[in-house]
């Protein structure tokens, strides 16, 4: 730290030069940001203005950068010294853009403008430029758990771009569901009739790649180290384990059908007359071996009738059941209605549903259904009651109101169960039966065997299936450099499957790359900077391990925090929680962001000029208040805005620093939270909202009003909202009145 | 044995099917897929006219209710205005279809015997066929009567003011209830029409025998 030596450099162009006094920010940056160069240009994001800049890091010895331009989103290209700590005061998008042209708010917005030139200038000194994580690993390898469709497609895609993969198959043959399949929903024109499974070929493809290295009867027996560097014991049947390195992994252990024994009233498990759809298909199978003709399982005769029962203790809304819809099933009878009316049309075959949902080109499917004469009855189907060789379907006909509607004499029922991932133990569940004993129940078989403190398998959302950030990042899972894909991650059929297992192939491949060049995945996609930790300090309170939304952080022998920085995706969740605050990133960190803080000049209580600190997501409240910019829509000039990593990283001191300094509130934005949660750290707005629950303790102790803390919830939306919210907390702060913290 | 019970003992619980085969245009009937559009397009049904509207008697006709279908007086609401086949997004002739089985019904003699639409429809081609023209002063006195005598008077009395307009502006000529115009050749028509209708029945009977 002791030879840095800090530039700044404002920018005229873009109306700055006009709206602002550009030569009193230059002097601010001298005066109260103490640099010894300060240079204003006409256009800075120019050929010339960047050539300056670099003379200036080869001449003068410049190794800090203050820009005074726009937002640190815009010019990212003109303005790149990666060698070189950089700040960027956004004068453009957060000052002359969100202010008014006119004469009496000329003052304001030049100290806005002032403010965060003193800020950047403040950051700038406490950062140093991030020089990467040096605790790599460069293995290439891809490993594939299950060899299903999805996992088999992940292989040869990923073999296909030029990366070993290995292979890990529980069972004794690859294939997984789809290999049990007679058929499958057709996936191209004319969408008629139901097609070969192509696993077959998968399988070839797969046997005959020198580049898949194939397990089968195996499991993971333990999972260790970070991406680029996993260390994978494969555990096969005689007894043996395989130490494989590996690069990334993709999870794609599929699903088990829902357990139709747990729906005796519809005949499941009461007679061999009831079958679910993975019971048909083997009738299907085994009739095609023979004469084509599927037969009744208790007594041999050829099925005459055939009602198939759609959402099987399915979008179940008593809680005993699925509550949501597997997505595949509709599709699924109409091909088995189809296996009965290709032999033998004469065969009665009656699809009972409630709504028929049938994606991709399934509507051409249902039709060529209908025209093949499969009748579809609009219904609930109440009961199933086997009886001898046929049972008796009762069903609520909600197209003609009949409650008491009855199919009977059925030879055969199909219950269209749905899909239950095959995802491992539900960490948080484990969590949770540890504070109330045995209340949930956890599925015993781990997959992944990880050593991660936090639990030997991915973190599951709702209903088991893997987390993962729905809208942006649907491969991503909560621990770097796994990836999971196909049904394991949500409900799908062959064909999404196979969709999945392609993305999901690309991004583990993208994983495995940065993480040897130390680099982050998203949503920091090659930030090179990681959490340091001075561990002479840490008082081993584990929340920083506990906390972590990517288990990247261990537990040595002695209790202290051991860095995965591979594992980490720099998202700052562990610095906001450290309360003694030994966490840091080089060029992010409690220093930073609290030297900006107090580099505001707060004007004295008799002013009338409040001022607010904003605490904005870099993910979406930040692009949202530069949007409202682009859109000049004005809000406050009492507003000065700081961008967090996430509402996670916020540490408690900052508000304290903030409120003690003399601000008259604080607002915070972060992204929703929650089960239908949009942050792309998936937990930390959660954490970061919790731990600032507390923050009302905070203001009693400092005899401080609770309105002086807003949180805020943004989605990147929110262009024209979010300007209307900080004047509305504004004018609710003048209510309150001036902190009484000023001027000291 | 009746034509009905007949056909009803040939297909015995598979009444889609006798649609499908007996009715015009009764294959469409299993293409439907219950969205409910035609229901909803319907002009009538702002009248609460239909006692079934067109998706639920396919239904019907799927779930086997043989009786009802055919007994009920909803195919016979429809006004032809084709707003459903314009509507349905699986392209079904929907006015065709309700046309066609309100034929069966008729054919079968399960039809409704004093539905207004059944009732005039007979009435007019009755009226027509006999004279090769239509006497419209006896077609409406015939509606008039549909409900009995007493009725008919009082549908007249209700009417008187608009039949003296007509007869004023010698658009209703009194004399018409005796006799009435007709056209040239009547036997050419009676002749006429007596091969379309054994065309007809041949065909249809042979359909029906199957």
């Amino acid at each position: 730290m002791a030879d840095i030596k800090v530039a700044a450099y404002i920018c005229k162009g873009c109306g700055l030069g006009e709206r602002l006094d550009t030569d009193a920010l230059v002097k601010t940056a001298q005066k109260d940001g103490k640099v010894p160069l300060a240079k204003s240009h006409e256009f800075l994001c120019n050929a010339d203005g960047v050539a300056m800049i670099k003379n200036d890091i080869a001449n003068e010895g410049v190794t800090h950068i203050m820009i005074g331009a726009c937002s640190r989103r815009a010019k990212t290209e003109a303005f790149h010294f990666p060698e070189h700590a950089v700040a960027r005061a956004n004068l453009r998008e957060g000052v002359v853009w969100i202010r008014p042209d006119t004469e009496e708010a000329r003052e304001t917005t030049q100290e806005m403008a002032e403010d965060y030139i003193r800020m950047g200038c403040a950051e700038v000194k406490a950062m140093t430029a991030p020089a990467g994580n040096l605790n790599t690993g460069g293995s290439k390898t891809l490993l594939v758990v299950g060899g299903g469709v999805t996992g088999m497609t992940t292989a040869i895609e990923a073999s296909k771009t030029g990366y070993p993969v290995v292979l890990v198959e529980k069972s004794g043959a690859l294939g997984g569901w789809a290999g049990k399949l007679y058929k499958r929903t057709p996936v191209h024109e004319p969408y008629k009739s139901p097609a070969d499974t192509g696993v077959a070929d998968l399988v070839s493809q797969v046997q005959a790649d020198s580049n898949i290295k194939v397990y089968l009867n195996a499991t993971i027996a333990k999972t260790d180290g970070a991406p680029g560097r996993f260390v994978v014991d494969v555990a096969t049947e005689s007894g043996a384990t395989h130490t494989e390195d590996i690069g990334a992994i993709v999870q794609a252990t599929g699903f088990t059908l829902y357990d139709m024994n747990k729906l005796p009233e519809l005949g499941g498990g009461k007679s061999p007359n009831v079958v679910d759809q993975a019971g048909l298909e083997a009738l299907a199978a085994a009739a095609a071996e023979g004469d084509g003709v599927i037969r009744r399982p208790s007594d041999g005769q050829p099925v005459k009738s055939v009602v198939f029962v759609q959402c099987a203790g399915q979008r179940d809304t008593t809680g005993q059941h699925l509550s949501y819809c597997s997505g595949f099933c509709c599709n699924a009878s109409i091909k088995q209605a189809m296996y009965f009316k290709d032999t033998n049309p004469a065969v009665d075959t009656t699809i009972i549903y409630t709504d028929l949902r049938t994606p991709g080109n399934g509507e051409d499917f249902y039709r060529s259904a209908q025209e093949k004469g499969v009748i579809f009855t609009k219904g609930k189907v109440a009961e199933v009651l086997p009886t001898g060789n046929t049972s008796t379907v009762k069903f609520n006909d909600l197209i003609l109101g009949d409650t008491d509607a009855a199919m009977v004499d059925v030879d055969l029922v199909v219950l269209a169960t749905g899909q239950v991932a095959n995802s491992g133990i539900n960490i948080d569940a484990l969590a949770a039966t540890a504070e109330e004993e045995g209340a949930v129940e956890v599925k015993p078989i781990s997959i992944l065997n990880l050593t991660y403190r936090q639990g030997k398998d991915v973190p599951q959302l709702k209903q088991g299936f893997t987390d993962s950030h729905f809208i942006c990042f649907p491969y991503e899972t909560r621990r770097t450099g796994i990836y999971t894909a196909g049904p394991v991650r949500r409900p799908m059929d062959i064909a999404q499957a196979r969709e999945d297992a392609t993305g999901a192939a690309l991004k583990a491949i993208q994983a495995l790359e940065n993480a040897e060049l130390g680099r982050a995945a998203h949503p920091r996609s090659g930030d090179l900077s990681f959490p340091k930790v001075r561990l002479e300090g840490c008082t081993q309170c584990k929340r920083c391990t506990v906390e972590c939304p990517f288990g990247a952080i261990d537990e040595d022998e002695k209790r202290f925090p051991v860095f995965n920085e591979s594992r980490c995706r720099r998202c700052g969740t562990c610095m906001g929680a450290c309360p003694v605050r030994v966490i840091s990133f080089e060029n992010y960190s409690v220093n930073t962001v609290g030297a900006q803080i107090k580099a505001v000049d707060i004007p004295d209580e008799f002013s009338e000029k409040p001022r607010i600190l904003i605490l904005a997501c870099e993910n979406d409240a930040y692009p949202a208040l530069d949007m409202a910019g682009m859109n000049r829509i004005e809000y406050s000039a009492y507003v000065r805005t700081i961008p967090v990593r996430c509402l996670g990283s916020v540490n408690t001191i900052w508000i304290t620093d903030a409120l003690n300094a003399g601000y008259d509130g604080v607002m915070l934005m972060g992204c929703k939270s929650g089960d239908e949660y949009q942050c792309h750290f998936v937990k930390g707005s959660e954490l970061g909202r919790t731990r600032l629950s507390k923050i009302d303790d905070t203001l009693k102790t400092l005899n401080l009003e609770s309105e002086r803390v807003r949180d805020l919830e943004v989605a990147i939306t929110d262009i024209e909202r979010l300007p209307e919210m900080i004047n509305k907390y504004a004018a609710e702060l003048v209510a309150v009145g001036p902190s009484p913290f000023k001027g000291f | 044995m009746s034509a009905n019970t007949a056909v009803a003992e040939k297909y015995r619980n598979n009444f889609l099917k006798e649609i499908e085969e007996q009715v015009e245009m009764g294959d469409w009937v299993k293409m439907c897929m219950q969205c409910g559009v035609c229901s909803g397009s319907c002009p009538t049904n702002f009248q609460s006219a239909w006692e079934h509207p067109p998706q639920e008697l396919f239904m019907m006709i799927r779930a086997g209710k043989r009786e009802e279908v055919l007994t009920s007086s909803s195919m016979w609401n429809c006004t032809s205005c084709y707003n459903c086949i314009v509507r349905c997004p699986r392209k079904l002739p929907i006015t065709h279809i309700m046309h066609g089985i309100a034929e069966y019904a008729h054919r079968l003699g399960m039809a409704p015997k004093m539905q207004p639409t059944r009732f005039f429809s007979g009435l007019f081609w009755k009226n027509c066929t006999h004279t090769g023209r239509v006497n419209e002063l006896k077609l409406s006195m015939g509606l008039y009567f549909k409900d009995g005598f007493v009725q008919g008077i009082k549908n007249g009395m209700a009417m008187q003011s608009v039949a003296l307009g007509l007869v004023k502006a010698k658009r209703l000529n009194v004399m018409e209830l005796f006799g009435g115009h007709k056209c040239k050749d009547q036997k050419g028509v009676h002749a006429m029409l007596k091969k379309a209708y054994e065309i007809e029945r041949s065909r249809k009977t042979a359909k029906m025998a199957g």
